[in-house]
């Protein structure tokens, strides 16, 4: 708990769900006849509705990006340090407001709320969404809270993702997008790491088909997964720096299957820990919302037509250790941003941290997009 | 940072930008074009220009604090490393393709030259001549090697590691079939004065050129 809110942050926070009853046609063809979207808001709305900024999460986190939920709170929001008074998404100039996707299990239907149809959860009748269908819900709560457009959306890893396809499907609702250590799609590699989490939560005997909510969950299963995820999210160097080959505690080897090393230990704590605040079934759905995600895939591959229509501002970063989404893949989004000569700022910062970098605040990063988001209220006269 | 802000390309290190090439610039630019600005720095010539002659325009840089500055400025900006050419830019994707005080911290000159035409229609190239009067003097009869106002280096630290003379650049232009449409040549104080006009490569300190790509130049 924090002994005292620090005076950076927004301090406690509350969360809020907006129930829509209009059905939500899916990109898979199916539909969803009603949902909650649950989200968090930070600042003030100005009397012009005109300094909103939509943040969007990535694969695990959920829409408490900022402050704390009470004085027990341990830890604040995922995105705490890059959200807050004075932060780059400056919250004395910008109302944020985080949204919870649909597939999730954070408050916005997902598998685990109950089906209406059955009285029962979804589980995996739960219909597949994509990144297409969360812009699609996401733009109700934005008609509901009376915002026309946001100065931006903004987004790391699936996040980006989800910024970007705001300015593909809505460009005239979205003023800039930042998407930061994002892909324009999945590489085989990255579909390969998440076949072997879903295989791994699908195997666990506790699995039951989706249906064990109200029994054992498949704890081992999605253990796993997080584990693997959490390979993929340090890099190389990261991973030598933080545990090096050192034994736990200082101990001498088992000579068993025990954790001998910092970084098993490490890693098993990261997946016992996921499996209390994480739904097996949201973690199926949204590895899969990763791997469908693919704009280009509408216009023959050609990433660049996916933003014909896109009139925005976009500012595209990467880091230079990142190996799940690397700076490679952040230069693909900007080649076809540029190629519709829009106004797009790419930059690839130096950082040993891996994927996880966009979660931390280094200096060059931060500086960048708080330049960048001055310079959109600035120009709205914010 | 990557240390680039030590490495640099051009003038931007550390000491105050030589840049009286700028109003030569802005005035061989057609408004309302496509502008790439190599080694943009700060982005001052590209705002410039995007208020001046509504050009739309991109910056190249690699160091991280000019791309902040950039930003700031409203000027976009794709960080890359000059050294391995323009892989990010599309073939005839620009109307112009500056490079204002770079070419001699650059690598490779002949194959980022060549990127550059093939990247946009028309090129603008500036550089600071080593072939001029005080320079000739200082490794001629001083011994030693130049530093003259547009080359504040000492050998062992300048980013500039091709130097070379008007001539120079005007025989490599013609080996790879580089077309030039348009030279100025500026004096130390910034002017085109009539010694410059008449003994450029010995009295101009900074060359300005137009290029385009020539009949047979392969790209």
């Amino acid at each position: 708990m924090p002994e005292r809110i620090p005076e950076d942050s927004i301090g406690i926070v509350e969360g809020a769900v907006e129930h829509f009853d209009e059905p939500l046609e899916l990109e898979s063809s199916e539909r969803l006849e009603a949902f909650d979207l649950a989200f968090e808001t930070y600042g003030t709305l100005n009397p012009e509705r005109s300094n909103a900024v939509l943040v969007c999460h990535a694969l695990s986190g959920d829409q408490h990006a900022a402050g704390y939920l009470s004085m027990e709170d341990r830890k604040p929001g995922w995105w705490d340090n890059m959200i807050g008074p004075g932060k780059p998404l400056d919250t004395e100039r910008f109302y944020v407001v985080s949204i919870n996707v649909l597939g999730s299990c954070k408050g916005s239907t997902g598998p685990s709320s109950i089906n209406p149809a059955t009285g029962e959860p979804y589980g995996l009748e739960f219909p597949i969404v994509t990144v297409k269908d969360w812009v699609a819900s996401q733009i109700r709560l934005m008609d509901r809270l009376g915002i026309s457009q946001w100065r931006a959306v903004v987004g790391g890893s699936l996040g980006g993702m989800n910024a970007l396809q705001w300015a593909i499907d809505y460009p005239e609702r979205v003023e800039a997008c930042v998407a930061v250590a994002a892909a324009p799609k999945l590489s085989a590699q990255n579909i390969a790491f998440n076949e072997v989490a879903r295989q791994a939560i699908m195997t666990d005997p506790e699995f039951h088909g989706g249906r064990y909510y109200g029994g054992e969950k498949p704890r081992r299963g999605l253990a796993l997964a997080r584990m693997i995820g959490h390979i993929t999210y340090l890099s190389e160097d990261a991973m030598r720096d933080k545990f090096g080959r050192d034994l736990r505690k200082g101990q001498p080897l088992s000579y068993g299957f025990d954790v001998d090393f910092e970084v098993e230990s490490y890693l098993r704590y990261q997946g016992r820990r996921f499996v209390d605040r994480f739904d097996a079934n949201s973690y199926l759905y949204l590895t899969k919302v990763l791997d469908y995600f693919d704009p280009a895939a509408d216009y023959d591959g050609d990433l660049s037509r996916a933003f014909a229509h896109s009139d925005n501002r976009f500012l595209v970063v990467a880091f230079s250790s990142d190996w799940r989404f690397s700076a490679e893949r952040s230069r693909e989004i900007t080649r076809a941003l540029y190629t519709n000569n829009l106004d797009v700022t790419f930059a690839e910062i130096e950082s040993p941290h891996g994927h996880d970098a966009f979660l931390l605040n280094i200096r060059a990063y931060h500086d960048m997009v708080a330049t960048f988001m001055d310079r959109l209220s600035r120009d709205a006269g914010l | 940072m990557r240390g680039y802000d030590q490495r640099g390309h051009g003038m931007k290190t550390g000491a105050k930008r030589f840049r009286v090439d700028f109003d030569v610039i802005e005035s061989w630019v057609e408004p309302r074009t496509r502008i790439l600005d190599l080694g943009c720095g700060d982005g001052t010539l590209l705002a410039r220009l995007r208020d001046n002659k509504t050009i739309s325009g991109y910056g190249v840089e690699i160091s991280v604090h000019n791309i902040i500055a950039c930003i700031d400025k409203g000027v976009p900006v794709i960080q890359a490393d000059l050294d391995t050419g323009l892989q990010d830019f599309e073939p005839d994707s620009v109307d112009f393709v500056v490079l204002s005080q770079t070419l001699q911290a650059i690598r490779h000159p002949h194959y980022l030259l060549r990127e550059m035409l093939r990247v946009g229609r028309e090129a603008i190239v500036s550089f600071p001549n080593i072939g001029h009067w005080l320079a000739r003097a200082q490794l001629g009869l001083g011994g030693r090697m130049p530093r003259t106002p547009s080359l504040p280096y000492n050998w062992y630290n300048t980013p500039n590691i091709h130097l070379h003379t008007l001539r120079d650049f005007e025989f490599l232009c013609r080996q790879e079939d580089i077309e030039i449409l348009e030279r100025r040549v500026l004096d130390r104080h910034g002017r085109s004065g009539m010694l410059a006009h008449r003994l450029p490569n010995l009295y101009g300190a900074t060359a300005m050129y137009r290029i385009q790509r020539g009949p047979g130049m392969s790209l």
